[in-house]
């Protein structure tokens, strides 16, 4: 099933569309007065349609980017742009619809909501994001798109599971299935397989690759192994708080 | 939407909100029934207050009392006709009463009240706490044939049935006492004849000191007891009874007297040189309010003949005086203004009058009624505001708790706001459990409160409502519904205002940290 227009995957061919754009970006925690500085002017572009990596050592600043870039957290410098919008400064409400509606967010440790079984973790962004009168109406249209959502990750006889009943694997696909709720026109995912075994892992990176091909999804993929980042379409290296961009080959060597 | 599925979900699983709580819950459910049982022990008396008193009361302090109430009332009426629905005069007196109780003499402080049968149900509650039910639709001053007190098993048999027996029993003994007398003595049986019938009140043997003045007693030769009474008297329960518990606990009553015998009455005459009026009654009936303060200071007489016996009639115009006037004013009438304009009408630096509505004579027992519910209150609402602290403690440890899916959540699109709500309506939704479960036990507890007095007596072998003291058969209990609508909002309030302050830290969280909470 399909989900994304013939024309994103022409697009990926074509090489063309600008999803996402970090310009200059810089960004400092503060420890007790002292300046840490992780981010120096970071330039950056997430073309649609194709798997972005970015790969760099653990605490070179990945994660503090992928933030920005989804507007929990905003740069001391520079602008953020989704497809010609400037995002990091929108107001509140903006932003929320942007992580709710425009962009699809994984996480290394899945963020699953303890409370709630598989399909309500997968309702859930459509909960947050319509008025609970409306959600009601189109309540069954939802389930109907959740339920698919988990079949499409594999999940769907754990559809009624909690968190705590799932192992790391199926904790994710639970994940992948929420981020694919709202038909996002980005995924970021940070450090997908970084808490899984390398089999599982690989198993998620299928999927995901897949999710790429099939349905031309595109895919920002944060993570600390080269192997991984090898595998995608464009890659950059984080290293001294700034990114250094090339082909995947190139970068490693 | 995902507000409540979150709130409920963490409703249903954090079941230690749930006991912090309990102590809202305890908290309403005591205030509903304290509430309740004060608003019904005040409404009791209220009622039994006001019913015993009238609207108005005009007491004169001069011991003449004042003459014509009639031109009085006229005054009365002109200043405040339009309010007043009933007026009776009355002569209160001081009086020692005096009981013959086994030969032994008896002596009770009690306030004496000539009324007036006609009018003084109009003013206050009087025929209703008679013992005698044909005497509480028609105030009687004549004995009874019998059938006091009929739903009262314990009470002795009463009226003349009981009146002629004793007199008979009590000639049978004089006659035998005589005989023995002339058998021992025949010198002295000529006298014992004489003297032995010729004893008025054959209970009353004791003569009155010489002082006391003999002003009205019927000439002993005539009067036979079993076929006739002195005046008639109404005696306050209390004043010629005692309760008590026997051995097994049980409350039981003892009378001195009872309708049928005869009690002498002293008090003072009208005289400015005042002496003692020592006059003999027949106790026609008892008056029980349940206000242990009056049935054990009241008796009644016909105030004509209270009159007469104190010299209240001028001998000239036959004019007579009373000591107090009592007025019942309409429903809705302001007491307060008709008793300052009546204190306009007679100002105290020229009559001797005092003049006092019901609230103002019984102003510190309902003041203390009033400032008890005030401050049982305000201590109840402090246990609830102490439940408060709880919540917050318990919702500040769950904000903690999930600070990383309030960091999910607005990675997912959720707004502060959201964020903020799941925790207002999670506090509220606990407020309402809890306020809710309060109002439903205090309800069914103010219900079977009574049963649960009766069960808390089982076990303690301690009696709740004391009935020596208190004349309640059960306790009175009302439920406004004004009151438990407050106390809900109250509760809920404050479960909402312990809520805000986590909701708001919650709402304030970073994202970035939250998500990066371990
Ligand atoms: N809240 C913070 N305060 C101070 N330093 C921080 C904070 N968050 C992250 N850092 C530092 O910023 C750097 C980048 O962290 P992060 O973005 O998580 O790295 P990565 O995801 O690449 O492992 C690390 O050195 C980390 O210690
Ligand atoms: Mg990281």
């Amino acid at each position: 099933m399909s989900f994304y227009p013939l024309l994103n995957q022409m697009a990926k061919n074509m090489n063309s569309e600008t999803v996402l754009r970090a310009q200059d970006i810089y960004k400092s925690y503060h420890k007790d007065r002292i300046e840490v500085p992780v981010l120096r002017g970071v330039d950056f572009e997430v073309t649609a349609g194709l798997v972005t990596a970015l790969v760099g050592r653990s605490g070179s600043g990945k994660s503090t980017l992928m933030h920005l870039l989804a507007t929990l957290d905003q740069p001391d410098r520079g602008e953020i742009h989704f497809q010609g919008e400037r995002i990091d400064d929108a107001p509140r409400s903006r932003r929320d619809r942007y992580r709710n509606h425009d962009i699809g967010i994984i996480f290394q440790f899945y963020h699953l909501l303890p409370e709630l079984s598989a399909i309500e973790n997968v309702l859930a962004p459509t909960m947050i994001g319509k008025s609970a009168w409306n959600f009601f109406r189109h309540r069954k249209e939802a389930k109907r798109r959740a339920e698919a959502m988990l079949d499409r990750v594999g999940l769907l006889h754990r559809a009624a599971h909690k968190p705590a009943e799932m192992s790391g694997g199926e904790m994710q696909r639970a994940a992948i299935a929420r981020a694919l709720m709202t038909d996002p026109t980005l995924l970021l995912a940070d450090e997908p397989t970084g808490n899984l075994d390398t089999e599982t892992g690989l198993e998620i990176l299928k999927l995901l690759t897949e999710l790429n091909q099939d349905d031309g999804l595109t895919i920002l993929m944060i993570t600390h192994d080269n192997s991984i980042a090898e595998s995608a379409d464009r890659c950059h290296r984080m290293q001294d708080g700034q990114l250094q961009q090339g082909m995947p080959e190139l970068l490693i060597a | 939407m995902y507000r409540w599925l979150l709130c409920f979900r963490y409703l249903r699983t954090r079941y230690i909100a749930l006991a912090s709580i309990i102590s809202v819950t305890l908290g309403v459910a005591t205030l509903i029934v304290v509430n309740s049982v004060m608003a019904g022990f005040s409404a009791e008396m209220h009622e039994r207050l006001h019913g015993l008193a009238s609207d108005i009361l005009i007491e004169c302090h001069a011991s003449g009392g004042m003459p014509d109430p009639e031109g009085h009332l006229e005054e009365i009426m002109k200043v405040c006709g339009d309010d007043v629905v009933g007026s009776s005069a009355s002569v209160h007196v001081p009086a020692m009463l005096g009981i013959d109780f086994n030969g032994q003499l008896i002596t009770r402080h009690v306030n004496f009240v000539g009324l007036d049968p006609k009018t003084y149900d109009d003013v206050s509650h009087f025929g209703r706490y008679l013992l005698h039910p044909e005497n509480q639709s028609q105030v009687s001053f004549q004995l009874r044939e019998d059938g006091f007190a009929p739903n009262r098993e314990q009470f002795p048999s009463s009226g003349w049935g009981y009146r002629r027996a004793r007199v008979a029993y009590e000639r049978a003994l004089a006659e035998e006492q005589a005989r023995i007398d002339a058998l021992r003595n025949p010198a002295s049986s000529i006298t014992a004849e004489t003297t032995g019938p010729s004893e008025t009140g054959p209970s009353l043997t004791i003569s009155p000191p010489q002082i006391f003045e003999q002003n009205n007693e019927v000439a002993a030769s005539e009067f036979d007891p079993a076929v006739e009474q002195f005046p008639g008297i109404i005696l306050g329960i209390s004043t010629s009874s005692s309760r008590m518990r026997d051995e097994d606990n049980n409350v039981r009553d003892h009378y001195y007297c009872r309708p049928g015998d005869d009690v002498r009455m002293m008090f003072p005459n009208a005289s400015d040189n005042a002496k003692v009026v020592n006059q003999k009654f027949t106790v026609v009936d008892m008056y029980e309010s349940g206000m242990s303060e009056y049935d054990s200071t009241f008796a009644f007489c016909r105030l004509d003949q209270l009159q007469e016996f104190r010299g209240m009639i001028d001998p000239a115009s036959q004019v007579r005086s009373v000591t107090t006037i009592q007025l019942k004013l309409a429903a809705g009438a302001d007491l307060n203004a008709v008793r300052d304009a009546l204190r306009r009408r007679f100002p105290p630096n020229v009559y001797a009058y005092n003049i006092q509505t019901w609230r103002d004579m019984q102003g510190p027992l309902l003041a203390a009624v009033k400032l008890e519910t005030t401050i049982l209150n305000i201590l109840l609402f402090l246990i609830i505001a102490v439940a408060g602290f709880g919540i917050l403690a318990t919702f500040f440890m769950i904000v903690v708790e999930k600070t990383r899916d309030i960091g999910t959540l607005k990675a997912l699109g959720a707004s502060g706001g959201g964020v903020m709500s799941i925790f207002l309506s999670y506090g509220l939704l606990l407020g309402f459990v809890g306020s809710g479960a309060g109002l439903i036990g205090g309800l069914v507890f103010v219900d079977h409160i009574n049963e649960i007095a009766t069960l808390i007596e089982k076990i303690t072998g301690q009696e709740v409502f004391d009935p020596t003291v208190y004349y309640f058969t059960e306790i009175p209990t009302i439920i406004h519904p004004f009151t438990l609508v407050w106390v809900m909002a109250g509760a809920v309030g404050i479960a909402i205002f312990a809520s805000v302050l986590p909701a708001l830290r919650a709402a304030r969280m970073h994202p970035v940290k939250a998500l990066r909470f371990e």
